[in-house]
């Protein structure tokens, strides 16, 4: 069983078949710890569960930042694809126009999300257009040859899949490789429309109206660029001259510009395209849903420490614009969670993490009292509660139990606060907190965001805020707090009512009030006639004006903005106190730059 | 310099070193035009006289301009004698770098003694010289005295500096720089009184110069003289040069490992790691591992400890005659015990992947050392192994060795890799990996080519034997010379047919093309067409050889 020789390189090893059954349960676990063997079936089990929830979470996010993407495309294919239906019969029309209905879809630099993104564009036209789609990448087609046999293998291919195993003779076909040409293939697709065209009652399953009559052949090109030049051209050329008989749509995926077709191709080859442009959401916006839905978010107990966020986040913006390697390094970061730390079972569903804390072990209530905010928490009581919580297991579990609830509704009131304040930060000159809610974020998690400067001098700005900027602010604000799942907002959502109301009467009044005071310094000024007098009383007006003009509006913005100063302080003074546990509990932030930052490596 | 009966004046008279004179021969044109015309002027001018005076020097004068130019040794003394052939505009130029040196004698001669016409003039209208600006020289006599001035501070200072720049004998660079430094002061010089003469200024500039190009010189001189920093321990050195493998393996593994508690603390350390990346290898990453030393005992341990349940492929990348054909092939036949070939490495891995996919029981663990070994880096292989990782059931943990490696991969191999990096420094000898190389240390081919020489020799006759050996012989006599090309075969011929050893060049050349076959000789044609004949063995071998030659016969 050495792997040492001088005449080989690869060593096969296969165990007997009994032992193989035994490996494969015992393999995918959380390793063999010491002390808490149970729990580390139960923290597996945690994991996988959230980390499915997460997944899905994320799938049917970019599901849905696609929709509007996909369905322009779908409504673009149709309307060639209808095109190509009326054409039939117009044989004339036909001879005039060679063109290939092109789609170009532009999908920004993020290449390895581009994968995904074909995939699931390949389903949603399987379902909507037609089963006979081609998906081609650079790296097999070399050469004209090699791109007409994949073209054909995967045309062929997924007819057989398609119209189940009968059709013996194109299972045939495809393996005896017959000559690949245009002319085998407008063939093939003869063939194939003619029988579901005889037998289209029996064989379109669920719904015949779903593929039309004649279903074009839609071709992917994934990476555009990457394609020799010739061959595309061979292709595009090729094609044009059998679009009457194959209903042919190219798509191109383009990684940088579309510039790029009119670039790599001459102006013969590119004048037989009919192309349209689509753009795909830039990843950027992707990231910031994602982050939007995943972290910012009381849904999911886990949550993203400060420098792993910054790392991720890091390894994106300067890296490679990749939200599935975002979405990756969340993942590892949650399986390092779960490894690591023996009490992560209770990072999960409030009501499961309270009847867990009643179960835990002598072992797990030691590792609570380990826990350095727990310590703190701790210190900061009075001491014969200090040792009850070190000495007696129940009542920690009593009291554990109502920290995570405080933790739970902390996290859930921390989001409406934290986009409240984003509403009022982000709109300042220069973004003193960060234009984006994960800036903002990321500083929340840093440290406590009241203390630091760049606080103070958005609040500052905030204070200069004019009218109208305030009132919308507000308005957004109210809808956030009514709209989130947290308690104890009513009482807010009612003070910021009365702001706006407040807002609104000074509107009211100060048209008013200002005719006012004119008025009256107008009198004043007519009375007076002495040249020096005038000039100081000038000067006081101006002064007065400058004071008590403006308090009315000045005094309610100060007031609005100390108020969301409270919001945040008080939110964040609860968290001073639940935040010690957030280590031990649901929230804890995770904690595993160095890895994190090695997958980023390269 | 675009006004040119204003600037004539001026002009003439400033243009007087030889260098900048010169450069303007070899490279400027246009200048030459201005100075043709500054020439016509002057022989309108009041100076007439002084002038006709000066014309008896030319001769003279044009003799040592040739000099100079040769000094020089700027590649002018052509033009020059062409110049005395043909006339015209040719003519012109190459005289005016006369006139301007000759007025530059003329204004020296003039500062020195100062003539009765020019004082006089001097002292009328002192002012109106320092106000004048360049362009208001319309009177004949503002211009002449202008000129005068001119002549006074020129003759001063440029003098000396081409007095200086003669002794100095600077590259042609410095001077070239300087002489453009004089030709920027020129306007400011023209109205400023002749106190306080301004190529003081480009002087002090040349003199910093010089001490620059100096400090540059003493720099490199500095560091040229330093003692060299490397080591000259080489093997050369070495009081036991060369030995061969085996005992250099005992030399080797006599020798105590330093840290051996620490390192074995290390990999304790990573072997920890174990149950981690088996986690992380079911949960669809791939682990690569990274950091100095040899990672190879690591991984088997990994794979003794771990993966013995399991079905796994071990493959050496650092192995010399690895391909990715060959890891595919192994999967197919024995892992999916699949008989039968496939056209293309991508087919097989089609069928791999697609056989994968269908049986999702099937899970194959597959431990690469040398990712990125010489076989295995190309761009092809690294994609179809990337593939190949990517399938669900399929756990890669490799190990790479290279500074560089991850630059094989690009985003999109990055993506289907999927890895996850441990460093894992592990400070062991690469033994296993490099025992396909050969070692700086082992004697090279030593005894290999002395037994192959007698084993080849003993089947020849004793007539070819002698043939060798005189070969031999003549090259160890020559063997202190370094650029001994071997021996030529006319003078070996002769060699052999005094030893009485052929009778032919023919029976020579018939022996000779046995030793080629056996490639103990090579032959090699010398620059003048001659055969020359080499035994492509170290000396040491060769007086070994024929040591063991002597002792047999």
């Amino acid at each position: 069983m050495s792997t040492c020789s001088v005449s080989k390189g690869c060593f096969v090893f296969k165990p007997s078949p009994k032992k193989r059954r035994v490996s494969q349960k015992t393999a995918v676990c959380f390793g063999e710890r010491e002390d808490d063997s149970e729990d580390a079936n139960l923290r597996f089990v945690t994991c996988q569960s959230l980390w499915n929830e997460i997944k899905s979470a994320t799938e049917q996010i970019q599901e849905d930042l696609n929709q509007q993407f996909f369905d322009n495309l779908v409504s673009f294919l149709r309307r060639s694809h209808s095109e190509f239906q009326e054409k039939t019969t117009e044989w004339t029309c036909q001879m005039k126009s060679r063109e290939i209905p092109t789609a170009a879809l532009v999908l920004g630099v993020n290449v390895t999300d581009h994968d995904l993104t074909f995939r699931s564009l390949s389903e949603v036209l399987q379902n909507t257009i037609t089963p006979y789609i081609a998906l081609l990448e650079a790296k097999d087609c070399p050469g004209i040859k090699n791109l007409m046999q994949k073209l054909m293998g995967q045309l062929m291919n997924c007819y057989v899949d398609v119209d189940s195993l009968e059709d013996e003779d194109c299972v045939q076909v495809s393996q005896n490789r017959i000559r690949c040409s245009m002319s085998s293939l407008i063939n093939w697709y003869n063939s194939v429309t003619k029988k579901t065209d005889s037998e289209t009652p029996r064989k379109k399953r669920t719904s015949s109206s779903r593929h039309w009559q004649s279903p074009p052949v839609v071709v992917v090109f994934k990476d555009m660029e990457s394609f020799s030049t010739e061959v595309l051209q061979d292709f595009i050329v090729i094609s044009s001259q059998h679009i009457h008989e194959l209903p042919l749509i190219l798509i191109f995926g383009i990684a940088t510009s579309p510039m790029i077709i009119h670039s790599s191709l001459p102006h013969s080859v590119s004048s037989l395209l009919c192309i349209e442009l689509f753009q795909s959401l830039s990843s950027k916006e992707h990231l910031s849903t994602i982050i939007d839905k995943l972290l910012l978010t009381a849904q999911f107990p886990f949550k993203l420490g400060e420098k792993v966020l910054q790392v991720l986040i890091n390894i994106f913006l300067y890296h490679d614009f990749s939200v599935q390697n975002f979405i990756k390094g969340f993942q590892l970061s949650v399986v390092e969670h779960f490894y690591t730390q023996p009490l992560s079972i209770l990072c999960c569903q409030l009501v499961d993490a309270k009847n867990r804390v009643n179960s835990l072990s002598h072992n797990q209530c030691e590792n609570i009292r380990r826990l350095p905010s727990f310590r703190r928490y701790v210190e900061s009581q009075a001491s014969e509660k200090q040792i009850a919580l070190l000495t007696t297991d129940s009542y920690l579990k009593e009291i554990i139990q109502k920290l995570l609830e405080d933790l739970h509704v902390y996290h859930e009131n921390y989001v409406s606060v934290l986009r409240c304040l984003h509403v009022f930060t982000s709109s300042l000159p220069k973004y003193p907190l960060g234009k984006q809610i994960r800036e903002l974020h990321c500083a929340c998690l840093e440290n406590q965001v009241w203390e630091t400067e760049e606080y103070e001098s958005s609040l500052q700005l905030a204070r200069m805020l004019n009218k109208s900027d305030l009132v919308t602010m507000l308005q957004q604000c109210v809808e956030i707090f009514v709209s989130s799942s947290g308690k104890e907002f009513d009482k807010t959502v009612e003070k910021l009512k009365e702001f706006l109301t407040q807002f609104q009467k000074l509107e009211e009044g100060e048209a008013f009030q200002e005719q006012d005071v004119s008025v009256s310094s107008q009198k004043e000024l007519q009375k007076k006639t002495d040249l020096y007098h005038l000039q100081k009383t000038l000067l006081e007006l101006k002064e007065s004006r400058r004071s008590k003009k403006l308090t009315k509006f000045e005094m309610l913005r100060f007031e609005v903005v100390d108020y969301i100063d409270s919001l945040v302080r008080p939110q964040d003074s609860a968290r001073d106190s639940v935040f010690q546990h957030s280590q031990r509990s649901p929230g804890a932030p995770q904690r595993c730059p160095e890895d994190c930052a090695s997958y980023g490596f390269k | 310099m675009s006004r040119p009966e204003g600037e004539g004046g001026g002009l003439r008279v400033k243009f007087v070193p030889d260098e900048e004179v010169l450069k303007h021969i070899a490279d400027d044109p246009g200048i030459k035009v201005r100075k043709d015309k500054t020439q016509l002027t002057l022989s309108v001018k009041t100076f007439v006289k002084k002038l006709e005076d000066i014309s008896d020097d030319e001769a003279q004068e044009v003799l040592e301009e040739k000099k100079y130019v040769a000094a020089l040794g700027i590649g002018t003394q052509d033009s020059m004698q062409n110049g005395s052939s043909v006339s015209g505009g040719e003519v012109y130029s190459f005289q005016t770098p006369k006139r301007a040196s000759k007025m530059a004698e003329l204004a020296s001669e003039l500062a020195q003694t100062p003539g009765q016409s020019v004082a006089p003039e001097h002292a009328e209208c002192p002012e109106k010289t320092a106000k004048t600006p360049q362009s208001s020289k319309h009177s004949s006599s503002n211009k002449v005295q202008q000129k005068n001035e001119k002549k006074e501070f020129v003759s001063t200072t440029p003098y000396r500096l081409r007095k200086r720049l003669a002794e100095e004998e600077e590259d042609a660079e410095d001077q070239k720089e300087v002489s453009t430094v004089l030709s920027g002061r020129k306007t400011p010089a023209k109205t400023k009184a002749a106190s306080t003469p301004p190529p003081r200024n480009t002087l002090a500039k040349k003199i910093k110069e010089n001490k620059m190009s100096n400090l540059v010189e003493e720099y490199f001189e500095a560091h040229s003289s330093s003692k060299v920093l490397t080591s000259d321990r080489t093997l050369q050195k070495l009081r036991k040069r060369k030995l061969d493998q085996q005992t250099l393996h005992d030399l080797l593994k006599k020798a105590p490992l330093a840290y051996a508690a620490e390192i074995k603390e290390l990999n304790e350390q990573h072997e920890s790691l174990f149950s981690k990346w088996m986690l992380q290898l079911h949960l669809g990453f791939n682990i690569v591992l990274y950091g100095l030393g040899s990672k190879r005992n690591l991984l088997e341990k990994f794979r003794t400890s771990v993966l013995q349940d399991s079905v796994h492929l071990v493959v050496n990348g650092y192995f010399p005659s690895i391909t990715v054909r060959s890891i595919l092939s192994s999967i197919t036949e024995e892992v999916l015990d699949h008989i039968g070939t496939f056209r293309s490495p991508l087919d097989q891995l089609e069928f791999i992947i697609k056989r994968f996919k269908e049986d999702s029981s099937l899970e194959l663990y597959v431990l690469i050392h040398n990712l990125d070994s010489q076989m295995l880096r190309g761009e092809r292989s690294q994609q179809i192994l990337a593939q190949l990782s990517s399938l669900p059931s399929i756990y890669l943990i490799a190990s790479i060795d290279h500074i560089n490696a991850p630059l094989m991969w690009d985003q999109a191999k990055l993506s289907l890799y999927n890895w996850l990096w441990y460093e894992t420094t592990t400070f062991s000898p690469y033994v296993e990996e490099t025992s396909y190389e050969n070692s700086l240390l082992v004697q090279q081919s030593g005894s290999l080519a002395l037994s192959s020489i007698t084993h080849v020799l003993r089947s020849l006759t004793l007539n070819a034997r002698g043939i060798f050996r005189l070969l031999a012989q003549y090259q160890l006599e020559n063997k202190d010379n370094p650029s001994y090309p071997g021996l030529s075969f006319q003078d070996f011929y002769q060699q052999c047919r005094e030893a009485f050893l052929v009778n032919s060049d023919l029976t020579l050349r018939a022996q000779l093309t046995e030793f080629r076959d056996h490639k103990l000789i090579r032959t090699k044609r010398g620059a003048d067409g001659v055969e020359y004949l080499l035994i492509p063995v170290d000396d040491s071998t060769l007086t070994d050889f024929l040591e063991k030659e002597d002792e047999d016969v």
